[in-house]
């Protein structure tokens, strides 16, 4: 299991997968905006997605969980 | 009187940009009105201005880009005129309408003219047909990736591809084959359809999806002419600004006069330049943007921009000229006369909330802030110790310009104003550009739009 977290404040602005959805090492999970810059989170790993831990207008802060991938 | 006509001015801007028309606006005996959102509340222009109105939540979509908001502000605040500083409210037409409809004055260009300029396709017809240089690309929009296979093959790689409502060098990507032009149609269409979205489908200017291709030029500088349109008629150019350092397609530093022209170059560009104002009436400040060839000694039109510039102290510094102040009276009907006789050497440095190394975003709050001052130092920054970077708004904390009487003169101001500059708390590019000023192509002047790549490669 690996856990996805936020590396600095950002806004969500696109919610690329859902839970279910089967990843692959570079896929696209999330993508957030910081500073009108578009900041891709990506899968670090294969796997499947376990939980999508945030909502495409949320503020988050650096640390915060995006995603788990199983 | 200027204060008849335009006094009190709404500055429809945030940060560094607010703060510094507040200053002009003050100094010419005007009443200054500021807009803010709750994120900013806490910033020194709020303080500045003469009455500052909340005009609603962080997202500028709610705030600052809320044109209903920002009529309403200025109608309930008594206001004259409306300044739109750069970025936000500044290229939208349907906005400058609104203004001049409500009985306001409008400081910038027509609604025609924003128009006309702000979809870069229509543009670069527009400066084509105006015997300005052009470089090879799409007359019409490319909607599809068929058609951009097509485009491309007939200008031939490497080619640029961008959209045609966009600005800032967001959804801009150079593409060397056909697997690369995929891609960066892709990115293209994606940034195209968030132009779309955030102009609200308003129909504006920026909310065309529509994308653009042209001829690549490798070893490439971006080298602009600062100009301004006269109510008599008259169009004058005051003098270029060089942005070859960028990072992203995004300026970071930029210098007056252009190390990287011929005395010969820069007298025809200053001369289209002129053309490409007149060739649409254009009336107050402007920016026609160009790529210069630094091998070929040859310039191409690349884009105009129909607002105040981020860079447009560089210009200040080497005329004397207040552009702002120059704004205000083009705005109130006003034909000043304008000497323009540059002397000396300046340079911007932009001071971004972001980490030296990747230049990711580095939003966070302000622990501790420190200017340089002295002479040949100008510092326009929108922020102050105690306040929050927040990730809503684009990096720009601060812009650290330095003159001297020449380019050997203005880098040594520079090297010694960047070291006494100190921000703690957010990211911040300030080691870049610390390392900048030591990196031997930028100190020979010989340098392209490739430097910052070199020098991360």
């Amino acid at each position: 299991m690996a856990e996805i977290h936020a590396e600095m404040v950002a806004n969500v602005w696109k919610v690329v997968a859902k839970e279910g959805d089967q990843v692959s090492e570079g896929d696209t999970l999330v993508i957030l905006e910081s500073m009108k810059m578009e900041i891709p989170v990506l899968a670090e790993d294969d796997g499947v997605v376990a939980q999508i831990k945030v909502n495409e207008g949320d503020v988050i802060q650096e640390g915060d969980l995006i995603a788990v991938i199983e | 009187m200027l204060s008849d006509t335009l006094g009190p001015v709404l500055i429809a801007n945030r940060g560094e940009i607010a703060r510094r028309i507040i200053r002009t606006v003050k100094a010419l005996g005007l009443r200054a009105v500021a807009v803010y959102s709750d994120a900013d509340a806490d910033l020194p222009f709020v303080r500045e201005a003469d009455e500052a109105v909340l005009i609603g939540p962080a997202n500028p979509a709610q705030s600052y880009l809320d044109t209903d908001k920002v009529l309403r502000a200025a109608r309930d605040t008594g206001a004259k005129a409306v300044h739109p500083g750069y970025g936000f409210l500044s290229e939208n037409a349907a906005f400058a309408r609104a203004v001049i409809d409500a009985g306001m004055v409008w400081i910038g260009p027509s609604p025609e003219s924003i128009d006309q300029m702000g979809d870069k396709i229509n543009a670069r017809n527009l400066m084509e047909d105006a015997g300005v240089p052009v470089a090879a690309g799409t007359r019409e929009p490319v909607t599809d990736l068929g058609l951009a296979l097509e485009a491309a093959e007939r200008i031939g790689y490497p080619v640029m591809v961008k959209t045609a409502g966009g600005g800032g060098g967001i959804g801009m990507s150079v593409a060397r084959d056909e697997e690369g032009l995929g891609k960066a149609f892709e990115q293209a269409a994606r940034a195209a359809a968030r132009f779309a979205a955030a102009a609200g489908g308003e129909g504006g200017a920026l909310a065309g999806p529509a994308i653009l291709l042209e001829r690549y030029i490798e070893r490439a500088r971006h080298v602009e002419v600062q100009i301004l349109g006269l109510p008599d008629g008259r169009v004058l150019a005051l003098g270029e600004r060089d942005c070859s350092v960028q990072r992203r397609h995004q300026k970071v530093v930029e210098e007056s006069p252009s190390p990287g022209i011929t005395p010969e170059l820069r007298e025809r560009m200053l001369a289209a330049a002129v053309r490409a104002g007149e060739a649409v009436g254009y009336l107050g400040a402007g920016t026609v943007e160009c790529l210069v060839d630094a091998d070929k000694q040859d310039f191409v039109f690349l884009e105009m921009n129909t607002r105040l510039q981020v860079e447009h102290p560089v210009t200040e510094l080497v005329t004397g000229l207040d552009l702002v102040e120059l704004q205000l009276r083009v705005a109130a009907g006003e034909s000043p006369e304008v000497r323009v006789v540059p002397s000396g050497h300046a340079v911007e440095f932009r001071v971004y909330a972001e980490d030296p190394k990747r230049f990711f975003p580095g939003p966070g709050r302000i622990t501790a802030w420190s200017e340089p001052s002295g002479s040949g130092v100008r510092v326009d920054s929108g922020y102050e110790e105690g306040n929050t970077v927040t990730p809503f708004y684009d990096p720009l904390m601060a812009k650290l310009c330095v003159f001297g009487a020449n380019r050997v003169e203005a880098l040594e101001n520079a090297r010694k104003a960047v070291a006494e500059f100190i921000v703690e708390g957010p990211k911040n590019n300030l080691p870049f550009c610390a390392e900048l000023l030591e990196d031997a192509e930028f100190r020979s002047g010989d340098y392209d739009t490739g430097l910052v790549g070199r020098m991360r490669a």
